[in-house]
């Protein structure tokens, strides 16, 4: 049996080699995905099976079950797949890029910044009674604006004739620090109340998603996403080094400005929505590097399928196994994805 | 690096000592409660029992030696964790040490009402200890033993799964976030000297030991292959400074709370100024990380009259724009 298969597209303009294991790691993944959104959307106060799921996906079932389903259930699923995307995705661009296993989007501030604008925001529009005094629609603008601010401050410091990806790690575990300390000051001297809400969007859920945000989120992401695996290649020659990669003809600086911007604007969407949700951005990447190597080609597309799954099934736990409480999502990402990670370390041990 | 000769690099420690115990003096006389150096002195002296006195004896003194001995010891913690992962973005924090303080603290808070800080060192320090332990042996499975890279994961690992369960205690129980947030945010004050003292033999030991295998440090960096090559038996000496870097960032975690940033700036500010030699960088990271620490706390007592700052954000505040600097220059030039 080939290992490789080998495709060629546009009369041999383009081509690609295809790893089989790859593949099927990549059909699974699909499949669990799928299977994931179904069982979440059947799931809940109302149970309803997954054959009347997808009934109400074409356009079938009662009025009562189409209702759960796409005003209360679809949504905060979508968004919640989204989210798992975008973060496993810039996360696996950014540890490429910085050749650090430890990068992700909370190590080099972004999450951070998203956090004390978030907090800094509650802060500024509530009135004594904790009322917000304008709509809470403004946050994720806010949460978006704090993390491309932070983003750039970032780039801006580490930018001496070009960015080296140390330097720009340091200066963002710097800058990352500096934006956690001001949450937690802000917090502490805020009420208490103040201090709860921002401590649940900091630890990231998708409770009370809507239409709206699905309707920003998902063309955004794809958008990106469509960006990011173009850019994939690229990823793979600045994991050889800033030497060999200017040796083989990449303009190093600008596909690692180009890079860090897609993985920003990636987290930007995603924390806007979802607060910042951990662990996917560190770990998803690792899992699929686990799964099917460290070409980036099957590394993205099998990280970004397991952060779908991870954000998704956080979110259908934290909905279902205190109900009627609901715990935020970010609450679960770790606690079901790091045994699983230990796992997968155990099992590749001897590699 | 700064220090080239080692005449200069005595000379600097002396400095540096100097300075700490400057600063010490300094986080004695200033503060809230106006109080002069005389008084500082005659305290010590000639106690009269007056109110400025039992403030200096019973808090100024504990808070000024808690913030030497915590920042100094993760500082060295710092160093050494970097060392043992080859990762210069390796703290404690990173290795589940802070989280799994944290979420022992947490769990005695809202599991077993237990709200007294003196307790709070004990169970902090068991679960720093009990975090770093399974960080430790999940990196060692395997054929070849310790990698840096697989502890690196392992400690990112488990320090996400005790961050967000942390996080999920506080979210349902918001109670005891009220409790434990000042706590999370990491502190020197309000403790008293037995906290101290509780500690100090696993930190004094964490400090002589890791003065002890600095010159070993040295060729571990050099890469396992050339550490074994030249004889040394480096499973050991990883699980030695295993072992330090516990006693050290987990009784620094059970004094203090967590405090981040300190455990990783300070080793690079460190080898900015003397090299990479661990026979130097080790004690100049003490003194630094005790200076840096002890600066964080005075500022914090001013910065919002009469109430207090966080030490864990001033430490961020003051150490992040030097930090930048660092890091524009270039490291090991």
């Amino acid at each position: 049996m080939k290992k490789y298969y080998n495709m060629r597209l546009f009369g041999e303009k383009v081509s690609f080699l295809i790893d089989r294991r790859a593949l099927m790691v990549f059909l699974i993944l699909t499949a669990s995905v799928a299977g994931v959104f179904i069982i979440s959307t059947g799931t809940g106060e109302m149970k309803i099976s997954p054959l009347k799921v997808l009934q109400v996906f074409f356009g079938g079932g009662s009025d009562m079950e189409r209702l759960v389903i796409q005003s209360f259930r679809l949504p905060r699923i979508i968004v919640a797949l989204m989210v798992g995307i975008a973060l496993a995705v810039a996360g696996g661009i950014l540890q490429g890029m910085i050749r650090n296993p430890l990068a992700s989007p909370d190590i080099i501030g972004i999450t951070g910044g998203a956090s004390v604008a978030v907090v800094g925001f509650l802060a500024l529009f509530s009135d004594e009674n904790n009322a917000l005094t304008v709509s809470i629609n403004w946050m994720p603008l806010a949460a978006f604006a704090g993390a491309a601010i932070v983003a750039f401050l970032v780039y801006f410091l580490a930018y001496k004739d070009g960015v080296s990806p140390i330097r720009l790690v340091l200066i963002g575990i710097g800058i990352a620090s500096l934006m956690k300390a001001l949450t937690t000051l802000m917090m502490v001297f805020g009420p208490i109340y103040q201090a709860s809400q921002a401590n649940i969007w900091i630890t990231g859920t998708v409770y009370g998603s809507n239409w709206g945000n699905v309707a920003i989120l998902v063309p955004w992401t794809l958008i990106l996403l469509i960006v990011a695996f173009i850019l994939a290649r690229n990823v793979n020659i600045q994991e050889l080094g800033d030497d060999i990669a200017t040796g083989v003809g990449s303009t190093v600086q600008k596909y690692r400005f180009l890079l860090l911007m897609v993985s920003t604007a990636l987290i930007g969407g995603a924390v806007a929505f979802a607060g910042g949700i951990g662990f996917v951005g560190l770990m998803a990447p690792h899992m699929a590097r686990r799964l099917v190597g460290s070409a980036f080609g099957a590394l993205l597309p099998a990280s970004a399928l397991i952060g779908g799954i991870l954000v998704m099934a956080a979110d259908l736990i934290g909905r279902t196994l205190f109900s009627p409480l609901e715990i935020p999502a970010g609450v679960f990402t770790a606690s079901i994805g790091a045994p699983y990670f230990i796992y997968l370390l155990f099992r590749t041990r001897n590699t | 690096m700064l220090l080239k000769t080692n005449s200069l690099r005595w000379a600097g420690l002396f400095l540096a000592l100097l300075l700490l115990l400057v600063l010490m003096s300094f986080s004695i006389v200033y503060g809230y409660t106006d109080t002069t150096w005389k008084m500082a002195i005659d305290a010590f002296t000639q106690f009269d029992g007056s109110n400025e006195h039992i403030i200096i004896q019973s808090v100024r003194l504990p808070r000024a030696l808690i913030a030497a001995a915590v920042g100094a010891s993760l500082a060295i913690a710092g160093v050494l964790l970097q060392t043992l992962t080859k990762n210069p973005l390796a703290a404690p924090e990173i290795f589940g040490i802070n989280a799994g303080a944290g979420f022992a603290v947490v769990i005695a808070v809202s599991l077993f009402s237990i709200s007294n800080l003196q307790f709070f060192t004990w169970v902090s320090f068991l679960g720093a200890a009990v975090s770093f332990i399974f960080v430790y042996i999940i990196g060692s499975i395997g054929r070849e033993g310790l990698t840096p890279m697989k502890l690196t994961l392992a400690g990112a690992a488990m320090s996400a799964m005790f961050a967000s369960m942390t996080q999920g205690f506080l979210v349902i129980n918001e109670t005891a976030l009220e409790q434990v947030l000042f706590w999370l945010a990491g502190s020197v004050s309000g403790r008293k000297l037995e906290t101290l003292t509780a500690v100090l033999p696993y930190l004094a030991a964490g400090w002589i030991f890791s003065l002890l295998i600095a010159g070993k440090m040295n060729v571990l960096s050099m890469g396992e292959d050339v550490a074994k090559g030249l004889g040394l038996k480096t499973g050991m000496l990883k699980l030695g400074a295993g072992i330090i870097i516990v006693l050290l960032s987990g009784g620094a975690v059970a004094v203090a709370g967590p405090i981040g940033f300190l455990g990783i700036v300070i080793p690079h500010l460190t080898r900015a100024v003397v090299g990479i030699d661990h026979r130097w960088v080790i004690p100049f990271a003490g003194l630094l990380g005790g200076m840096l620490l002890l600066v964080a706390d005075i500022a914090a007592r001013y910065i919002i009259m009469p109430q207090e700052v966080p030490v864990g954000v001033m430490t961020a505040v003051i150490g992040t724009p030097f930090f930048v600097y660092i890091a524009r220059r270039g490291f090991n030039q």
